[in-house]
């Protein structure tokens, strides 16, 4: 058997330059397969890792996973605002140990712009329920004196090159409007965050108050004509927040979450919902899913052609191989022997191609993690592949080595037919 | 050391019997010299005497054991340990390296591997002494066989098929693509190392100026004749 392999690895590497175009489809084939999945799960994960901590969320009624891509992933838009009183009136439910209102809505260079209260930082958690951590400088108080204070996430720190005691401009909404800007309120960075791998990282966190500062003089979306107030002036005004956008919610206890749930659904004077993170991502993942499955399914056709190519290859070369068959048969190689010859070529050349694949989906994580990191938020791991990678793996050599058996059983049919004078 | 009796082989589909043949016996180290016109059926009896095909009925006898009575599987073994085959043309595998297609016999049968070694120190080293014998010197072992003349391919063919010394060595009009110089060179080489190793020869061939040079001459048309029908019958 090891003789028969290492005569089908010379006979292909004579083959070489054909047999290459079929490797190099395989190890595509492979690669597309692997960085998809380590994307499928890594997007997950990231996802996941976003959400710990946070029992509830409450906003507006809308979707569940409308109402938690935008209070945690600052995606999407929200239908309607909730009253602060609302809010007041949920914390003081007796199995809610603490309540974070948010405010969303303003960008800075591309990034959201979050308006909450000193407590978020104390509060939020990622990843296994580690709670934020400060890397430079402090938090921002949340009173008048610290009312332009910003604390930005590690991701705003390293793209925009931002130190403590760098001035920042927000922009009105997502931003790239001419003179959509509160230019006339600057901020300056007093903290930033220690990289956590979640949307946190892409945050500039502002006070609720400063929020209402900056919109002081604004109306439908636009400054007020002929109105000015200086951001000294903003301090003598009322700056408590009527309106935020969410409220996120840790409980005293897991058991209360439904309880708490139906209060806020039954909550009289304003309609409200609040949705369960994990419940909300399943419901996410249900309909993501299915454009996942397309995806994976055409990179499995993508395998399947390039498995196809193979067999093409393998069996048009074979005509021209059978005075090699009847020459093997001479020196007393059985056509079984044959059969082990042309499927060992196969699944050699399947087997390579799937080892580059890994090599090239490995260069691949590691060159464009970091910019997927940036532009995207998702941590791509360098890691070993995962139970569901091994699962793809196993299928391409399994698919490899049964698209091998073609032309194995053509030329086991050739041989027993030509015997030692092949007709040719 | 071979025996042929009451054979009857017919390929598959075929109205007639492409060979009947009564009896033949070839003795061993004999060198038997075998022709006849094209299509008498000369490389379908060197398919059964090889054991590559089996009859309809009768029994080819190699050793005093009849081909018919093993697996296919047990005659590719028997195949490979007691017979050397030489073809009219594209003996070699092209992929491989002058020395790795003399050795390629001792891939299948670890006995021809371990008997060549007997004499010459390990098998290799019995390949390369053949192929000096044959005339190829040490500057051509490492080329592809595909480099090589055709002279040359069909003693490097010879040198595999001797490796090892086989009992019964097939040589199925090896001199065919051969120029008379090179033929019979190539000839003096075969016979002298098939005697030289004790090994029963059957060539075939056209031309029969080569036929004097054989222990016996065999006509294929006339031993192959069809039986009379009574004795069929009987």
């Amino acid at each position: 058997m090891k003789a028969l392999l290492g005569l089908a690895a010379r006979s292909a590497w004579a083959r070489r330059g054909t047999l290459a175009l079929v490797v190099f489809s395989i190890a595509l084939a492979t690669l597309l397969l692997l960085a998809l999945e380590r994307m499928r799960a890594d997007v997950r994960e990231s996802f996941a890792q976003s959400v710990s901590g946070t029992d509830l969320i409450v906003g507006a009624r809308t979707g569940s996973v409308q109402l938690m891509l935008y209070a945690v992933f600052h995606v999407g838009g929200a239908t309607n605002n909730i009253r602060t009183a609302s809010v007041d009136a949920i914390a003081k439910h007796r199995a809610v140990e603490w309540v974070v209102p948010i405010s969303l809505g303003d960008s800075h260079r591309g990034f959201a712009v979050l308006g909450t209260t000193p407590d978020y930082f104390k509060r939020l958690q990622y990843a296994d329920h580690q709670p934020l951590r400060i890397a430079q400088g402090r938090a921002f108080s949340g009173d008048l004196d610290g009312l332009y204070d910003a604390v930005i996430g590690a991701e705003v720190a390293d793209a925009l090159g931002y130190r403590l005691g760098q001035r920042i401009v927000l922009s009105h909404g997502a931003g790239g409007l001419p003179g959509a800007e509160h230019a006339d309120k600057p901020f300056s960075v007093v903290g930033v965050l220690a990289r956590t791998g979640t949307p946190v990282d892409r945050t500039v966190h502002v006070s609720l108050a400063a929020i209402e500062a900056i919109h002081l003089d604004w109306a439908g979306g636009a400054p007020m004509p002929g109105v000015v107030i200086a951001p000294e002036q903003a301090r003598k005004f009322d700056l408590a927040p009527k309106n935020v956008t969410a409220a996120l919610v840790g409980l005293k206890g897991r058991v209360a979450v439904f309880a708490v749930q139906r209060f806020v659904a039954n909550y009289a004077d304003e309609p409200l919902m609040a949705v369960l993170p994990g419940v909300a991502l399943d419901e996410l993942w249900q309909v993501v899913g299915v454009g996942e499955k397309a995806l994976l399914g055409m990179s499995a056709l993508v395998a399947v052609v390039s498995l196809a190519g193979l067999v093409a290859v393998v069996l048009a070369g074979l005509n021209e191989r059978r005075r090699e068959l009847a020459v093997l048969r001479a020196v007393g190689a059985g056509p079984r022997h044959v059969l082990w010859l042309l499927a060992g070529e196969g699944v050699l050349i399947t087997t390579l191609g799937v080892a580059i694949g890994i090599v090239a989906s490995v260069l691949l994580i590691a060159l464009a993690g970091p910019w997927v990191q940036t532009r995207f938020g998702i941590a791509l791991q360098l890691a070993p592949p995962s139970g569901a990678e091994w699962g793809l793996l196993g299928a391409v050599l399994a698919a490899g080595v049964l698209a091998s058996l073609v032309p194995g059983l053509r030329a086991y049919r050739l041989s027993l037919a030509d015997g030692l004078s092949p007709k040719v | 050391m071979l025996e042929i009796e009451a054979l009857r082989f017919a390929w598959r589909g075929a109205a007639h019997d492409t060979l009947q043949i009564d009896s033949l016996a070839i003795a061993r180290g004999e060198t038997l010299f075998l022709h006849g016109p094209s299509g008498a059926g000369k490389s379908t009896l060197l398919g059964l005497l090889a054991g590559v095909l089996t009859p309809r009925s009768g029994q080819v006898r190699l050793l005093g054991v009849d081909w018919a009575a093993l697996s296919a599987a047990q005659r590719d073994a028997r195949r490979a340990e007691h017979v050397g085959y030489i073809f009219q043309q594209f003996n070699l595998l092209p992929y491989l390296n002058v020395i790795d297609n003399v050795l390629l016999t001792t891939r299948f049968s670890a006995r021809r591997g371990a008997q060549a070694a007997q004499h010459a120190g390990s098998a290799r080293e019995a390949a390369q002494s053949l192929l000096q014998r044959f005339g190829l010197d040490s500057a051509i072992w490492p080329r592809r066989a595909a480099m090589l003349s055709v002279g040359q391919q069909q003693r490097v063919a010879a040198a595999r098929a001797l490796i090892g010394r086989p009992e019964l060595v097939i040589a199925d009009e090896p001199t065919s693509a051969l120029d008379a110089a090179l033929r019979d060179g190539f000839m003096d080489l075969l016979l002298g190392e098939c005697r030289a190793a004790g090994s029963t020869l059957v060539f075939v061939s056209h031309d029969e100026r080569l036929a004097t040079r054989f222990d016996r001459r065999l006509s294929l048309v006339e031993i192959n004749r069809p039986v009379p029908a009574a004795s069929a019958a009987a």
